[in-house]
């Protein structure tokens, strides 16, 4: 019983639980967001698959990359990275939970399982063994993978891919940026000792900034266009136009202020805000 | 200094309540006064999440004095227009020249006492209408005797003014620690107020 109980304490950090439980958050809000009624099974089935779809992809890239997080002060005390837990054994780890996790997608409706692969396939494939060492733009595709459970739910709850349910994704894809890219400026001097190529490396940190603020700006559109068509009521439309500003006000002082508290503020003020909507946007199913 | 945990809970329930107001405290009303509203109670939100994020240095900024000036004039003109339908207009350009007025006086560089002089002007007539104006109306009879709540959280918002304006203008009537201890729950207290004051008046 103990050996399993370590097993799982090794493999929690495996998954990101925040980040996994931030997407799985915004796969359940892009369900209840189109208002149709709840199938508890169905809301279960969607926790579930998602939660092991995103977490197989994260232990996955957790497997591939751990030469890289070995190198950096942030990341070198992770199981895969610190030799806690051997590589083969992540590897299987990752494959089983992603096929259970797609696998169970797939049974649910052809439709979810094919929008749950593609997000696992973008982070996996493209963005971590494909794009990552090779170019900072890699992040683009980072953000389509992370777009994906929104999308999926969406797609899940009115059987299409409708315009919501892709400015919901452009939400998720923008609003990604102002996590990655606070990131590599904060640990700038680690993705440098690791030899990943990072905005601030290539174009310096001006320029990151304002890619910071403006995909801000953008998300902040898309959440609100789609809150709009959506059918929010006006008390909470009311609401996301309040915490906008707040998020365009940020956005716009770190263009005034080259300040990495700041920047690092705008961060966990973004987070926060797209945890907000996503909390709005599911209350169109009650 | 640091922020406790109880500080916080404290804003973070400050913001909850505030985002409540925003959106189902205000439904009934017209136009102009859910915008002026929605602005107070939106600047209450967003200032008490800023401060959770970046802590109490962030009231060092000179933006603060510029966006604490908004609360009480968003909310005085939406109780003017709500009850005193014949000073709309000229509350209205009170409001607008006011936030003008400091706005200016605190971004060009001044030697003399203007900048002050306007910041007193400003948040006293916005922070007495507040003050009183519920509590006249409540004693009138006009509106529930409950919605004098709302008065008394403006008392409360101009004590919490007073005591940043003098903190920042370097002559503290109470010591910085003792503010910012103070504050969080300050502005929890004033929130509450103005919510049940508007719930229940």
């Amino acid at each position: 019983m103990s050996a399993l109980v370590n097993k799982i304490r090794l493999y929690w950090p495996l998954i990101k639980s925040t980040q996994t439980g931030l997407l799985l958050a915004t796969g359940i809000a892009g369900y209840l967001s189109a208002g149709t009624p709840i199938g508890l099974p169905t809301l279960l089935g969607v926790s579930l698959t998602l939660f092991l779809a995103i977490s197989g992809s994260t232990i996955l890239n957790m497997w591939y990359d751990h030469d890289i997080d070995a190198k950096m002060k942030r990341t070198h005390k992770r199981p895969a990275a610190a030799g806690q837990l051997g590589r083969a054994e992540v590897f299987w780890v990752g494959m089983v939970i992603s096929i259970l996790g797609v696998g169970g997608a797939l049974l649910i409706a052809p439709l979810y399982g094919a929008v749950v692969f593609a997000g696992w396939f973008f982070d996996v494939v493209v963005y971590t063994l494909w794009l990552k060492r090779r170019t900072c733009w890699s992040i683009v595709w980072g953000g389509i993978s992370g777009a994906m459970p929104i999308l999926s739910g969406r797609a899940l709850a009115t059987g299409q891919i409708d315009l919501v349910g892709i400015l919901l994704a452009l939400a998720i894809l923008f609003w990604i940026p102002t996590h990655t890219l606070t990131f590599s400026i904060k640990f700038r001097e680690d993705y440098a000792n690791a030899g990943v190529p990072t905005f601030p490396s290539t174009y310096g940190e001006t320029f990151t900034r304002a890619t910071i603020a403006v995909s801000s700006v953008l998300a902040a559109v898309a959440i609100g266009w789609a809150s709009v068509l959506i059918g929010v009521s006006a008390g909470y439309l009311r609401l996301i136009a309040v915490l906008t500003a707040g998020l365009l006000l940020l956005a716009f002082a770190t263009f005034r202020v080259q300040s990495e508290r700041v920047n690092f503020g705008l961060f966990k003020y973004a987070s926060l805000y797209m945890l907000s909507a996503m909390i709005i946007l599911a209350m169109k199913a009650f | 200094m640091k922020m406790s945990m109880l500080d916080r809970i404290l804003l973070l329930a400050t913001g909850l309540l505030a985002a409540y107001q925003i959106v189902v405290g205000i439904n009934d009303l017209s136009t102009a006064p859910i915008i002026a509203y929605t602005i107070a109670f939106g600047v209450l939100l967003v200032a008490g999440l800023l401060l959770i994020i970046l802590g109490f240095d962030v009231l060092d900024s000179p933006v603060v004095v510029i966006v604490s000036t908004v609360i009480p004039l968003a909310l005085s003109l939406g109780l003017v227009w709500e009850h005193l339908p014949a000073f709309r207009t000229p509350y209205l350009v009170f409001a607008m020249l006011g936030f003008l007025a400091v706005v200016l006086t605190r971004t060009i560089p001044m030697q003399n006492k203007l900048p002050t002089v306007v910041i007193a002007v400003v948040h006293g007539i916005a922070g007495l209408t507040i003050f009183l104006l519920p509590i006249a109306i409540a004693v009138q009879g006009v509106v529930r005797p409950a919605f004098a709540l709302v008065g008394l959280g403006g008392a409360l918002i101009g004590l919490g003014g007073l005591l940043l304006s003098f903190l920042k203008a370097g002559r503290p009537i109470l010591s910085r620690e003792t503010i910012f201890k103070v504050l969080p729950g300050l502005l929890l207290l004033m929130t509450l107020c103005f919510v049940a004051g508007f719930k229940y008046g």
